[in-house]
């Protein structure tokens, strides 16, 4: 028997993991057949309802898995503690909006007139660069505090600091904003639940405003990601440090800049989708970083960890995975989070390199 | 111009340089030459600040190297092309050349000392939008040189820029460096080529286990008979 195995050229290990793989997939595949039959089918509306949430919460997933890609590609590490960054941000967005709807607005006559129904669209842009910048701010302290001092050390230790710091963030923001939830005020342009009707069949569906607003914006986030990633004297440093740190260091790179850098572009992209995850879908506490950060680590290994495009439609194909997944597979909706978790334990059996492979080269550390 | 004097450093409780000194004349071409493990390459890395030595001083232009940051040295002029190449695989040529001007800020230096390098490396100019990854060996080598001199060196760190090229390709390298060093660029070339290094060095000094064990004339250490049994192969 282990002579057959060597034979083919499989140890035991890869056998394991192709027969835990096969046992998850017939599983599956059983519970297709068993809930087909039972389904009541969808109407089109229905599967356009889906596809839009799937379009909507995938364009978060994408810019909070770009910040694990980034870090992944640079460090060789898993920022376990990036879910927590986007986390801060929804509080910051969260404050500076209500400080936006505390203010009446000067001159306008109106007592009951804030300044954020005033002044709606720059209440947004302070709202998410505030929000943005805070975890751009958080992502380089963490770096800096959490990671730098343990740089050389072997790889699993930064990864304990990582949860270390998870732990530590999302704990002090309990303890400086509490425990309770809290709702987000939205500007009435932008009011959750409201948005165009659009016919689809017989039916109509709705397509929100803070959806589409969340799907456009994280759109050209990523587009912006490209290009400083391509074009910029910043982001051609950062895939040279990615590739080679002695020979970026030689050709005067400052690395550590380049890494604190990273940090902060990842930080700012998390916290840009912590505002969105707010404005989109209201309610809050101090733990709506925890599954948006494990969905996106999904998303990451997904595409391929460090590789950028491969984050983005990582988390563009999870989202759209988990909103139509439950109704093609005839499931409950409650177990969406079971399909983002089923496909990550199946893309590390299968495909560790993810759906886009492994853009990484051999001198890893 | 550059003055290397008891240069001391560990790798944790490895000390691969126990004391190096030596020194280099503007416009010459200097060897350093040893076997594996003598400490060559960490004595470019010390030089080019990206290693700290325990003590012992870089003196560069009144100045001591070893207090100096990495970016700051390469503005002074002192570039290194690294052992192995070193490449950036995943960028193109020409941003592989453009990375090698990371700290010249002026656009137009850039793009002038790009057309200087094609205009010695044509090669590369044919294969700029090629990913690194995808040159040959050969080809992999005139772009560590063309990206090493983007930044207007007035001394190259040369790590074993022969190793692992075909004979024909050794001598075309070379070419290039007496080319280079005839330039006006001061030249300190690492080899285990000690043969060819000698050929074109003015002078050299072998390294052993982390110590210079001779020094002298390129011409005269060709015919040490110690060199010749050690280094040149009998
Ligand atoms: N990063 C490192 N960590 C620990 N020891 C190292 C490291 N780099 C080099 N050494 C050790 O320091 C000594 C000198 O190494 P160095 O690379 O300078 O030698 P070299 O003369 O360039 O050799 P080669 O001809 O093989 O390139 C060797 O004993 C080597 O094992
Ligand atoms: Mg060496």
């Amino acid at each position: 028997m282990i002579k057959k195995f060597q034979n083919l050229n499989i140890t035991w290990g890869t056998a394991l993991r192709y027969i835990a793989g096969i046992i998850v997939v017939i599983y599956l595949l059983w519970r297709i057949l068993q809930t087909t039959s039972i389904q009541g089918s969808y109407g089109p509306d229905t599967w356009m309802r889906f596809l839009i949430t799937g379009l909507v919460i995938g364009g978060i997933y994408s810019l909070i898995a770009i910040g694990y890609t980034l870090v992944y590609g640079i460090l060789f590490m898993i920022n376990f503690a990036h879910g927590e960054v986007m986390m801060l941000g929804t509080f910051a967005g969260y404050f500076v909006l209500e400080a936006f709807a505390a203010i009446s607005a000067p001159g306008s006559g109106n007592q009951n007139m804030s300044l954020l129904n005033t002044y709606p669209v720059a209440a947004l842009v302070i709202t998410f660069f505030v929000g943005a910048s805070v975890s751009a701010l958080i992502g380089y302290l963490l770096e800096k505090i959490a990671y730098r001092p343990l740089r050389g050390a072997q790889r699993l230790i930064p990864l304990i600091s990582a949860i270390g710091a998870s732990i530590f963030l999302q704990n002090a923001a309990q303890l400086l904003f509490g425990p309770q939830r809290r709702q987000y005020t939205n500007p009435d342009i932008l009011w959750r639940g409201t948005g165009w009707m659009i016919p689809v069949g017989d039916k109509s569906v709705m397509l929100t405003y803070t959806g589409t607003f969340s799907f456009i914006l994280s759109m050209l986030l990523m587009a912006g990601l490209l290009i400083l990633v391509k074009k910029t004297r910043l982001g051609k440093s950062m895939r040279a440090v990615a590739e080679n740190k002695q020979a970026a260091a030689l050709m005067g790179i400052d690395v550590d800049a380049v890494i604190s850098k990273t940090f902060i572009i990842s930080g700012f992209l998390a916290g840009a989708a912590g505002v969105m995850w707010g404005i989109h879908n209201g309610l809050f506490n101090h733990y709506v970083g925890f599954i948006p950060g494990i969905k996106a680590f999904t998303a990451a290994v997904l595409g391929g960890v460090g590789n950028i495009p491969g984050a983005m439609v990582g988390g563009m194909l999870l989202g759209l995975l988990e909103s139509l997944g439950p109704a093609i597979l005839g499931i409950d909706f409650q177990l969406k989070d079971v399909i983002a978790f089923t496909i990550l334990i199946l893309v590390l059996i299968f495909r560790p390199s993810g759906l886009l492979g492994e853009t990484l080269k051999e001198d890893k550390v | 111009m550059l003055e290397v004097k008891n240069l001391k450093v560990f790798y944790g409780a490895i000390n691969a340089l126990k004391d190096i000194s030596f020194n280099l004349d503007e416009g010459e071409i200097v060897a350093l030459i040893g076997a594996n493990g003598a400490g060559k390459s960490t004595t470019l890395n010390t030089i080019s600040g990206i290693i700290r030595p325990v003590s012992g001083k870089i003196k560069y232009k009144d100045q001591d190297l070893t207090k100096i940051s990495p970016p700051q040295i390469v503005q002074m002029g002192i570039v290194q092309v690294p052992e192995g190449r070193k490449i950036f695989t995943r960028m193109t040529v020409y941003e592989n050349l453009e990375m090698g001007a990371y700290t010249i800020h002026d656009k137009t230096r850039v793009k002038n000392n790009i057309d200087k390098v094609f205009s010695i490396f044509p090669r590369l100019e044919e294969r700029q939008r090629q990913m690194g990854g995808t040159l040959s060996g050969g080809e992999q080598q005139m772009l560590a040189i063309g990206r090493a001199l983007m930044a207007d060196p007035l001394l190259l760190l040369m790590d074993e820029p022969s190793m692992g090229l075909a004979p024909l390709l050794v001598e075309q390298i070379f070419e290039v460096i007496q080319n280079i060093n005839q330039q006006g660029v001061s030249i300190l070339l690492v080899e285990q080529n000690a043969n060819m290094a000698l050929s074109i060095a003015d002078r050299a000094y072998v390294l052993e286990t982390g110590q210079v064990a001779l020094s002298g004339d390129a011409e005269e250490l060709l015919k040490n008979p110690i060199v010749k049994e050690s280094y040149l192969g009998g």
